[in-house]
């Protein structure tokens, strides 16, 4: 079977954005070597973990309808319980899929 | 990443590889459904397979992959590439923020050990790598051994995807729009520091939420991160960080 290469101007969009995902994946760490980490720097890097989920997520699961933050919730609370990240994903999506399976739009 | 005081230098085992690889497991399904969505969405938006793997294998930032290819120009011109880069900015400068947490960690390797495995950053990857941290690791292969698992995963989860589109295509049924959201908000309670994490995290959604009704695209991630981060460097340090 040939594989069809594809094209060029699709090629170049993908090494474009990979260059751009490479420059921030090791960005950070290069700067890093040159800011000292004052107790200050420090409170903002412990804070980045719980900073990155809120704003990826807030938005989105707010703006997703009763059936997304319902899920999120379950999610949380199977977490809080059970400590399981894997179970707390097939939690998500199971949730979201049955109400939407019952007629739930969101 | 924070230092814990027991933390000893960065170092290299087998044994941390084979750990880290494992820590991954939790969210290797839900990364092959993830991949397998992609990959439906390329089928009916017409790239060829080769094409597919390219965004899995090198570009391998699924949420940027996602907002690209749903915003994909009919016409590629300078100007519509470099909307897409600006995207994938937007989308994926939050790893440059986890970048910055791997200095205090794989600081003191030489740089060809340190800087190959931050090229596999990822959320999950990045998450699970933390926690290991704060409990006293201190071995770099942990990091890279899920890196590595993550991204075998990834770069086959498309194929699924790209042959079988036409069941896929209302991923939402089920429920694969839940899959990151679900995994993030799972990681946020252990990320929970006490009283401390509070502001930070109400600055950070709530800046997000305005950002994102004010700004179109996708800055509402950094910018909210960064002021939730912010806010906490703003505070009086009395955590005891």
């Amino acid at each position: 079977m040939m594989l069809d290469p594809g094209r060029t101007d699709v090629w170049i969009a993908i090494v474009v954005m990979t260059v751009v995902t490479v420059a921030s994946r090791l960005g950070g760490y290069w700067l890093m070597g040159y800011v000292p980490v004052t107790p200050r720097i420090r409170r903002m890097l412990n804070a980045l973990p719980g900073s990155i989920i809120i704003a990826a997520i807030a938005p989105v699961v707010l703006n997703g309808g009763a059936v997304v933050i319902f899920a999120i919730a379950a999610a949380i609370g199977v977490t809080v319980i059970k400590r399981n990240d894997f179970l707390a994903v097939m939690t998500g999506m199971g949730v979201a899929a049955l109400a939407r399976a019952i007629g739930f739009s969101g | 990443m924070s230092s814990p005081a027991t933390s000893s230098p960065a170092h290299w085992t087998r044994e941390g590889l084979i750990q880290g690889a494992r820590s991954v497991f939790p969210v290797v399904p839900g990364t092959l459904a993830f991949g397998m969505a992609f990959g439906a969405l390329c089928a009916q938006k017409k790239f060829t397979l080769l094409e597919v793997q390219g965004f899995m294998g090198l570009v391998y930032g699924g949420m940027s992959q996602f907002v690209a290819v749903q915003s994909w120009p009919d016409v590629l011109t300078a100007s519509s590439i470099a909307t897409l880069a600006l995207l994938t900015l937007t989308v994926n400068i939050r790893f440059f923020l986890m970048s910055a947490t791997f200095r205090s960690w794989f600081g003191t390797l030489p740089a060809w050990q340190a800087y190959p495995p931050l090229l596999f950053i990822t959320d999950a990857g990045w998450l699970l790598s933390l926690r290991y941290r704060e409990r006293g690791g201190s071995d770099a292969s942990y990091f890279l051994g899920g890196g590595l698992m993550l991204y075998a995963a990834w770069f086959v989860a498309a194929l699924p995807g790209f042959f079988l589109a036409e069941q896929l295509a209302n991923p939402k049924i089920y429920g694969l729009d839940l899959v990151f959201p679900a995994f993030f908000a799972a990681l946020l309670v252990p990320a929970w520091r006490g009283r401390s994490s509070a502001l930070p995290w109400l600055v950070a959604g709530g800046v997000a939420l305005v950002v994102q009704q004010v700004l179109p695209g996708w800055w509402f991630i950094i910018v909210g991160s960064l002021s939730g981060a912010i806010s906490a460097g703003l505070m009086s340090g009395n955590d005891d960080a």
